[in-house]
């Protein structure tokens, strides 16, 4: 009885602000058609646009993880000076908006940029990386990366150093241990990391909004439905698709024995 | 809870092995994370970009964006604030009884709670346009957007509390304070709230941060009278020229970082003060 | 067992022993904490070697830079068979460890444990196969081949650990703490187990143990340590009955000490009498003395004086029967000294009993000893 009474307010909140919206989202499409619903599957333009989001979040996946395992080896594994000073310098952009981090990439690779100036006076000519796809990896990686490095650093102080003394004392190299003794102890990590990672990169709006990219991904695609062209039951089918990927994954990873990892800060 | 068993960096043989890659990795990396914020900076302070500190300094974007933004700052730390109490009032008691509801009804809402994460913000935003954007008032105010903040960051303040509440010591101190006649109030206010106090002050910092940072659902449910801080960056970044931006983007550094750092600290002391006590 | 081990015994002297020699080797942590004082030592071809002491004594960091786990400081050598090792690091040492919490691949089965030194030397997979079968009956985990480690108990997990480090046929073992972490039955069985194959395998070995049962029962020679040096070498029976070093008396078994004058008389007073003090003892306040030493004599008489021996007085303050003995604290009469004395399971002395007592002055030992600092 107690239990209820304390988990109401929370209830009331949820189902008010959410639940019962997301139901009529989710039961809009159909007023147009249940072909609506597949509009991502059969409009070619939709199509491409999911396909070039997943595509480039895979990748911002991989190389973040990779990255960040490094970092998190480096740091969880060794005490030096300044190392905690460090680890908070690297975790900063965390607490940054998703525009900030598109805006840094304009700064640095845009029609002004410093890489502008440096191209024009190397070979006469301003190459700018911001708006493409380059621009939009360099992003999504810079948001990805403080979180996997928080989390690998985690687990490498937490890892055994004995493990790794025992494979040297057998005879192993550096890519034996990374192998046999680093991998097992991050796998489960990289699994949560991962899927969070990935389903950032899949919904990440700000970012993209930011840079106005000439590489459209679902998100932007979805806003433009919206407000672009007042198509509201399209844009809810694209939104469920959107969700039902990034739910998917976060599911599959679960599943498969991911380490738990707190999905904020 | 689970202290690391940290060995004595003595134990540790260290540089022979994996110090190149891992090195330089590392070091590349920080650059990459630090010198646009050191650009940004720099571009924010500068009389012209693209000619950089030589165009001599200057605080005069930063005045400009002051008056043209500065309500921005104060709505983004209020609402900040208002959602951090608001989760907090409603996901404790949540939490708790979450923790300890063995029942399958539970479980299956604690599931549903963590969807507005997984769901990408847009999908919420669009979700909540479309079931109250009629009400013209609530869809006018501050409330709109905060009714969006709150389920989102719910979640994130009911999983890290319910994960203190579920720990097994803090059912024996529960039953240790009937045992000696406390009423629920006086258990739950006295007894288990302090003793998970150092997971309610980082679920607290959670929110904290997610609020003020949240662009992807805020866009979506401002409007020209409702602008928070990264709608405010966004739109600059749109409109404005790149000093402007940049100006604001140390504007938010200088508001809100100290903000996190000062709440960071208060978050180490509760963990000190009262996360050692439990094991 | 004694059958396994003759079968399994062939193939592993195969490794020549080797000589290990520590030369001047000192440790000192950034920040000047000195581990190790510069220590020399030399383990011969297939001896075993335990290195006994309390923690922080300085053992563990010993055995380390043995292993090429740490870098002596600047002038340390090691040298394996005289051939100078000291800039080679651990992989390419050839030494087998063994760690006190077994440090197992968790996710591979007892087999791939056992066979991943080979395996990363690029060893082709039938000898693999072959040598893991050998190591395996070796250690006895016959049918545990492909369990993985955590679906083993610490006895079996330790047997894994040790005949992995022996699959590879190291010049050497190294133990650090091996059965520490296993309870006490277990401990007492795996350590005779231990003992048994060390001595088959002929395998110079260094052993880190702070249970001086463990380094008497399974080491040849022991190297007792504190505060960063060693203090004494040799046999254990040597350690044990003419300890070069009161701190070595009082870490191997139990002592009792005794208070003595040495201004006011030659002899050491014990209950009334006056026993012969040895010469070399003269100018000892404290002397040291075993429970096992302590003789006693129940009944009203004084027993018969022979050789010399002069029986005094104690009373019995508490009488503990600990299965295979019965230890008994005994108050001299007349001083302060509070003695043990170990007697047979079949004493009758009782508490409160006035007892005669006696101390052969061979088995007196000295307290102190010139403080020797590195």
């Amino acid at each position: 009885m107690i239990l209820a009474v304390c988990a109401v307010p929370a209830a009331v909140v949820f189902a008010a602000f959410w639940l019962l919206p997301m139901v009529r989202l989710v039961l809009l499409p159909a007023s147009k058609g249940w072909t609506t619903y597949f509009a991502v599957l059969t409009e070619p333009r939709y199509l491409q646009s999911l396909w070039q989001t997943t595509l480039l979040s895979a990748v911002v996946t991989l190389v973040s993880l990779a990255v960040a395992a490094a970092v998190g080896l480096y740091l969880g594994r060794r005490q030096f000076a300044g190392r905690r000073l460090l680890l908070s310098v690297l975790t900063l952009p965390l607490s940054f908006p998703g525009v900030i981090v598109g805006f840094f990439v304009i700064l640095m690779g845009g029609r002004q940029g410093p890489f502008a100036s440096l191209t024009e006076a190397v070979f006469s000519e301003r190459i700018t990386f911001a708006y493409g796809v380059t621009g939009l990896f360099l992003a999504y990686v810079y948001f990805s990366l403080p979180r996997a490095i928080a989390s690998f650093t985690a687990v490498a102080e937490r890892m055994e150093p004995e493990l790794e003394e025992a494979a040297r004392s057998l005879g192993a190299q550096r890519w034996h241990i990374a192998r046999d003794v680093w991998w097992p102890a991050l796998q489960p990590t990289a699994l949560a990391v991962g899927a969070i990672v990935f389903a950032t990169a899949m919904g990440a709006f700000g970012t993209a909004f930011t840079l106005a990219s000439r590489f459209e991904v679902l998100p932007i695609t979805i806003y433009n439905e919206f407000t672009n062209y007042a198509n509201f039951a399209l844009a809810a089918s694209l939104s469920i698709t959107l969700g039902l990927v990034t739910w998917a994954v976060l599911f599959v990873a679960r599943r498969f024995g991911a380490a738990s990892v707190g999905v904020g800060a | 809870m689970k202290r690391a068993l940290k060995r004595c960096s003595a134990t540790h043989q260290q540089g022979r092995l994996d110090a190149p890659v891992l090195l330089s990795v590392t070091l590349l990396v920080t650059l990459f994370t630090v010198l646009p914020m050191l650009l940004s900076i720099t571009a924010g302070l500068s009389n012209n970009f693209t000619r950089g500190v030589a165009s001599g300094l200057t605080t005069r974007w930063i005045v400009e964006v002051w008056s043209l933004y500065g309500s921005t700052v104060w709505s983004s730390v209020l609402l900040a604030l208002s959602c951090m109490v608001l989760v907090l009032c409603i996901g404790v008691p949540c939490a708790w009884a979450l923790a300890r509801s063995e029942s399958r009804a539970a479980r299956v809402f604690e599931d549903l709670l963590t969807l507005p994460v997984a769901v990408p913000g847009l999908a919420s935003a669009l979700a909540l346009i479309l079931a109250y954007g009629e009400l013209r008032g609530f869809r006018q105010s501050f409330l709109f957007i905060l009714a969006g903040h709150v389920v989102f960051t719910l979640p994130f303040m009911v999983r890290t509390a319910s994960a203190a509440f579920a720990r097994p010591d803090l059912q024996s101190l529960d039953e240790a304070a009937r045992s000696l006649g406390a009423s629920f109030l006086q258990r739950f206010f006295g007894v288990l709230v302090p003793a998970v106090a150092p997971s309610i002050v980082a679920g607290s910092l959670m929110v904290f941060t997610l609020s003020v940072g949240e662009f992807n659902l805020t866009w979506m449910l401002h409007t020209p009278l409702t602008r928070t801080l990264p709608v405010g960056l966004a739109d600059s970044y749109a409109s404005m020229r790149i000093e402007i931006g940049s100006a604001y983007t140390l504007v938010f550094f200088t508001v809100i970082l100290p903000i996190l750092w000062a709440m960071q600290a208060v978050a180490r002391w509760t963990e000190k003060a009262y996360g050692s006590k439990l094991g | 067992m004694d059958q396994n081990l003759a079968n399994g015994a062939e193939p592993f002297n195969a490794a020549p022993s080797t000589r290990i020699e520590v030369m001047e080797c000192a440790k000192t942590y950034v920040g000047g904490v000195q581990a190790l004082c510069p220590t020399s030592l030399t383990v011969q071809p297939g001896e075993v070697l335990a290195l006994l002491g309390p923690s922080g004594c300085g053992k563990t960091t010993l055995l380390r830079v043995i292993a090429g786990l740490i870098d002596p400081d600047r002038g340390g050598r090691i040298a394996f068979n005289g051939k100078d090792v000291t800039v080679r690091p651990i992989e390419k040492r050839s030494v087998g460890m063994v760690f006190q919490h077994y440090a197992l691949f968790p996710q591979m089965t007892v087999e791939g444990n056992i066979g991943y030194g080979l395996r990363v030397r690029g060893v082709p997979a039938p000898q693999i196969r072959r040598r893991v079968g050998e190591v395996i009956d070796l250690v006895r985990l016959t049918g545990l081949e492909k369990r993985r480690p955590a679906q083993l108990s610490g006895g079996q997990r330790q047997r894994v650990a040790l005949a992995r480090a022996v699959a590879v046929q190291p010049r050497v073992l190294l133990l650090d703490e091996p059965l520490t972490a296993l309870d006490a039955k277990l401990k007492e069985a795996l350590r005779d187990e231990l003992a048994q194959l060390l001595r088959e395998l002929h395998i110079t070995a260094v052993h880190v143990t702070h249970d001086q049962t463990e380094a008497l029962a399974i080491a040849d020679r022991l190297a007792v340590m504190q505060a960063g040096r060693i203090v004494q070498v040799g046999r254990g029976e040597d350690l044990y009955r003419q300890p070069g070093h009161p701190f070595v008396a009082e870490f191997l078994g139990r002592v009792n000490r005794l208070q003595r004058d040495p201004t006011a008389n030659a002899g050491v007073a014990l209950g009334g009498v006056e026993l012969a003090c040895p010469a070399a003892l003269h100018r000892q306040t404290t002397l040291l003395v075993r429970p096992e030493d302590v003789q006693i004599h129940l009944g009203t008489a004084p027993p018969f004086a022979a050789q010399g021996t002069s029986w005094g007085q104690a009373r019995v303050l508490q009488r503990s029967f600990l299965g295979n003995r019965v230890q008994l604290r005994l108050m001299v009469l007349g001083q302060a000294d509070v003695l043990v004395s170990d007697q047979p399971r079949d004493c009758a002395a009782a508490v409160n009993d006035t007892v005669h007592i006696t101390i052969d002055p061979a088995c007196l030992m000295p307290a102190s000893l010139n403080a020797v600092s590195c």
